[in-house]
């Protein structure tokens, strides 16, 4: 779908008058990221991070390939063979690192982008489907960046592996069945390491292939905007090409220039030095923690300290580790409110700020903090929070809160006024 | 409408159930918390902050202090500790020459094969070869060292967090425990075969003060105090765990500038692009 | 189409000085991601190239002394076989009388030999054809129609001096960089 006032693909040359014939693939870049596609005109830098996050994958696949032509996946060799990509391959130091930071920097702009949907309620109707979609391209980095943690088999590689993968054994009578079955074997070893490298080759593909979904279902309705009000006229939009190629071009320098500057200037800061260490089955590092992408929601998965009645501790952990992602799949219908940007919501952002914000940093926090005492009881509250926010607060606010009035169209929002005779054919239903 | 209600009520319920399961767990840890006396930990001290010719954007190595680091592992650290990440060839970014590098590898003995029995035996090495190992094995390396084995030291500044500063640090840091911290921490107390260092996460290691004043004589003529090999040898780890790191540094100098100028075109173009539809002011 | 960017953009500044800026502006930006572009590219071909571990174990140590005239040992030099063999008398007569026969790549056994040890021919032993080890440097194996080496993939035969005779085969086995660095002691690369 696209507004009726979205320009067509006029092939100019033969050449893509051939192909629009014959494969209409300049059209749908056109229709996609060209100048076909009309997008409302006041996004913020808040609406980069999809592109950057697209960016990001690619560099990772790009990078990733390249390490997968020195790197052997056999645990003999492994630890050693990523020091033969770091010391004798030609540039093996800078593919590498820029993997390493290339994986943070995925995440921080997934993060930024799904910060961006929460605040805004991106995952209203009619988008639901680009939540939901983008919420299995999330799971689905989640495993890949931890498989692909585990390929260098230091320290942390290796009981990385050994604690998620015991995760599984939480489960009840099937559970250690399970996890034998994931290793291969009783501990992480060869079958596993080799079962990880494959998995880890294959589901960057399978996140593009979720991506291009993601993409696909964003057109359907077109992006949302920081005011929540839907395009009405012409004057909403401008074409994304040249104004959001132009803006994103921008954005992507801005995080180019940080990236780089950790490949190349801190390229170890974000990862853990016990990783340098080759895995040892015989000795556990002193304080095992994953990398910091992980940390809220390993701080959930500790909090759960003690059994709840007949649950266990370790298995209420679990489940909670998981159900705190995968009650992102029922936001669409948990929130309520007619009113999409927290903007124009009052209580929703005073609770979006004051309350779910600090309990992620509070997460974070003690996700990366040794499991004592204060971090424990700190992660306890932040947990409790983080559910009640979710689960509780969203819903009741979302039917009862006052909103504040929402400006007429979003050429009023930016103009200050909106006075163009609205004509029947470039309008769409007021939502 | 009642589909989503009924939606909306049980995440309620499910939402508070997390709630008070975890908030259950928090009562019972406040309580622990109260009532038990929290483990302490060993106060260990963090590595002392010392200057390095490689640190910062703009770093460099110190070649002259490599080859000193260099002559401290091959007559102190190497009886143990082995450093199998690094060939002889690469010996020759500290400045040798390829016939030193030929002379010194030569002068090692690596494990080779006899080639006329096929048995096991050493042979002089090669610009190829590896730094051997001290020991055979893993079972050796705990025998000679009281189960405790030597760590490859090919990694070890970028194993330890700050390890530059961490391994100078421990290696300058050895002698026997204050009266204080034993009388406040009385476990402390280094057992038989450990040795007190304040820079040790656990106070107590295995290895003993390896570095005595005096005991390498530098082709330079530096002196050899503790606190000079301490710090040759530990820039040198440094450069064995990461051999490329001044060319890293070097090679990231020209895409910043790049990249900055790049984001600057970028944002004026977007700024022209963008003045048209720019509500006027 | 002119006319709805006209209406999305009815302010927009339309002099020349303005358009020229702006067009130069936005050259200028997408050659510079170009550029950037271009540049990522070199390390990603160079990684492929040889690493340095690779180039640094090419050179090899070969002792002669124990080779029996019309005996051949098989070394490895860059991971392919060097075939280092030592000439009977007959195969030096045999060679040097095809020394002005026709032959596809013309050399003579004394180009292909050092002086003073023209009794020890090193060469590849990789068949110059399409790569296959030419068979003739084991005991016992097929020597081909010139008492060389023969090559079982595509039939080329080579002579004593291994020097391409037949088949399809364009040039002489290659004899690789070597010196003798004692009497007995070849090093190669």
């Amino acid at each position: 779908m696209s507004f009726p006032w979205a320009r067509q693909y006029e092939p100019k040359n033969p050449v893509s008058k051939f192909f629009d014939e014959k494969l209409p693939l300049p059209r749908l870049v056109y229709n996609a990221v060209g100048a076909g596609y009309p997008v409302p005109r006041n996004l913020s830098y808040f609406w980069n991070f999809g592109v950057l996050a697209g960016f990001f994958l690619v560099v990772q696949i790009v990078t990733g390939v390249v390490l997968a032509m020195h790197y052997a996946g056999n645990a003999q060799v492994a630890f050693a063979s990523t020091e033969h990509i770091m010391r004798d391959v030609n540039w093996g130091w800078l593919m590498r690192y820029a993997h390493a930071n290339g994986a943070s920097f995925f995440f921080i702009v997934v993060y930024l982008h799904i910060f961006r949907g929460l605040f805004y309620s991106s995952y209203k109707a009619p988008r639901e489907m680009i939540w939901l979609l983008g919420v299995v391209i999330f799971l689905l980095m989640m495993a890949t960046a931890f498989m692909g943690y585990v390929l260098p088999w230091g320290q942390m590689s290796f009981w990385g592996a050994k604690v998620i993968t015991g995760l599984f054994g939480a489960i009840p009578i099937v559970g250690e069945p399970i996890q034998v079955w994931l290793l291969g074997g009783f501990a992480p070893d060869n079958a596993a390491l080799n079962r990880f490298f494959s998995l880890h080759f294959l589901l960057p593909f399978v996140i593009a292939g979720v991506v291009i979904l993601h993409i696909w279902a964003l057109h359907i309705p077109g992006s949302s905007n920081p005011t929540g009000v839907e395009v009405k006229q012409e004057s909403d939009t401008v074409p994304f090409h040249p104004y959001y190629t132009a803006k994103d071009g921008f954005g992507l320098g801005i995080a180019l220039l940080a990236y780089f500057a950790l490949v190349f200037f801190l390229p170890n800061a974000l990862g853990h030095p016990d990783n340098y260490i080759e895995a040892n089955p015989l000795s556990t590092p002193a304080h095992i923690v994953p990398e910091w992408y992980f940390w809220p929601f390993y701080a959930i998965l500790r909090a759960f300290t003690v059994d709840f009645f007949f649950v266990p501790a370790k298995l209420m952990g679990v489940i909670a580790m998981f159900a705190s992602i995968l009650l992102w799949f029922f936001l669409p219908w948990l929130d309520k409110s007619p009113v999409r940007s927290g903007h124009y919501r009052p209580t929703f952002r005073k609770f979006f700020w004051f309350g779910l914000i600090p309990a992620m940093v509070v997460l974070f926090i003690c996700g990366g903090a040794p499991a004592e005492e204060p971090y424990v009881m700190m992660s306890q509250i932040a947990t409790a929070y983080y559910f009640l926010h979710f689960l509780v607060i969203l819903p009741i606010i979302s039917s009862s809160e006052k909103t504040e009035p929402l400006p007429y169209s979003i050429t009023e929002a930016v103009l200050g006024s909106d006075k163009k005779p609205v004509l029947g054919e470039n309008t769409t239903p007021a939502v | 409408m009642l589909k989503l209600i009924s939606v909306r009520l049980v995440a309620i319920l499910v939402g508070l159930g997390f709630a008070v399961a975890v908030l259950w767990a928090f009562v019972i840890g406040a309580y622990n918390a109260a009532t038990e006396e929290p483990a302490g930990h060993l106060p260990y001290e963090k590595p002392m902050d010392l200057s390095w010719s490689f640190d910062g954007p703009f770093g460099k190595w110190d070649q002259q202090q490599l080859q000193r680091g260099l002559k401290v592992y091959d007559e102190v650290c190497a009886a143990c500790h082995s450093l199998k990440f690094v060939a002889f060839r690469d010996l020759e970014q500290l400045g040798y020459t390829e016939g030193q590098v030929k002379a010194y590898a030569a002068a090692k003995q690596v494990p080779g094969i006899d080639p006329n029995t096929g048995e096991a035996t050493t042979r002089p090495g090669l610009p190829t070869d590896y730094f051997p190992s001290p020991y055979p094995n893993n079972v050796a390396a705990a025998a000679a060292n009281n189960n405790a084995i030597p760590p490859d030291l090919s990694l070890m500044t970028k194993a330890r967090g700050d390890g530059t500063n961490y391994v100078a640090s421990l290696l300058m840091g050895y002698g026997p425990p204050s009266a204080e911290l034993l009388e406040e921490h009385p476990e402390a107390a280094p057992g038989p075969g450990l040795h007190h260092n304040p820079y040790f996460p656990n106070l107590n290691l295995a290895m003993a003060a390896p570095l005595n004043a005096g005991q390498v004589t530098f082709d330079d003529g530096t002196e050899a105090t503790v606190e000079q090999m301490s710090k040759d040898v530990a820039a040198f780890l440094t450069w064995t765990a990461e051999p490329t790191l001044v060319k890293r540094k070097q090679t990231g100098w020209p895409v910043m500038i790049f990249l900055l100028f790049a984001t600057v075109l970028a944002y004026m173009s977007k700024k022209q692009i963008w003045a048209a539809v720019k509500p006027k002011k | 189409m002119a006319d709805t960017t006209a209406t999305a953009t009815p302010d927009m500044a339309t002099s020349d000085d303005g358009i020229r800026r702006r067009d130069f502006l936005d050259i200028a930006a997408v050659s510079a991601a170009g550029i950037g572009g271009l540049a990522v590219v070199y390390p990603l071909v160079t990684q492929m190239a040889p690493s340095k571990d690779v180039l640094a174990a090419s050179s090899t140590e070969v002792d002669v002394s124990a080779i029996e005239p019309g005996q051949a040992i098989k070394a490895v030099f860059r991971k392919q076989p060097l075939f280092v063999k030592r000439l009977t008398a007959e195969e030096i007569a045999a060679a040097e009388r095809d020394d002005n026969a026709a032959l596809r790549d013309p050399q003579t056994l004394a180009d292909r030999t050092k002086e003073g040890h023209g009794d020890i021919l090193v060469t590849m032993g990789v068949c110059t054809h399409l790569g296959c080890v030419p068979l003739g440097a084991a005991e016992g194996e097929v020597k081909g129609e010139y008492g060389g080496y023969f090559c079982p993939c595509h039939g080329s035969h080579y002579d004593t001096a291994g020097r391409i005779r037949k088949g399809p085969a364009p040039t002489n086995l290659e004899v690789p960089e070597y010196e003798f660095t004692s009497d007995t002691v070849i090093q190669v690369g």
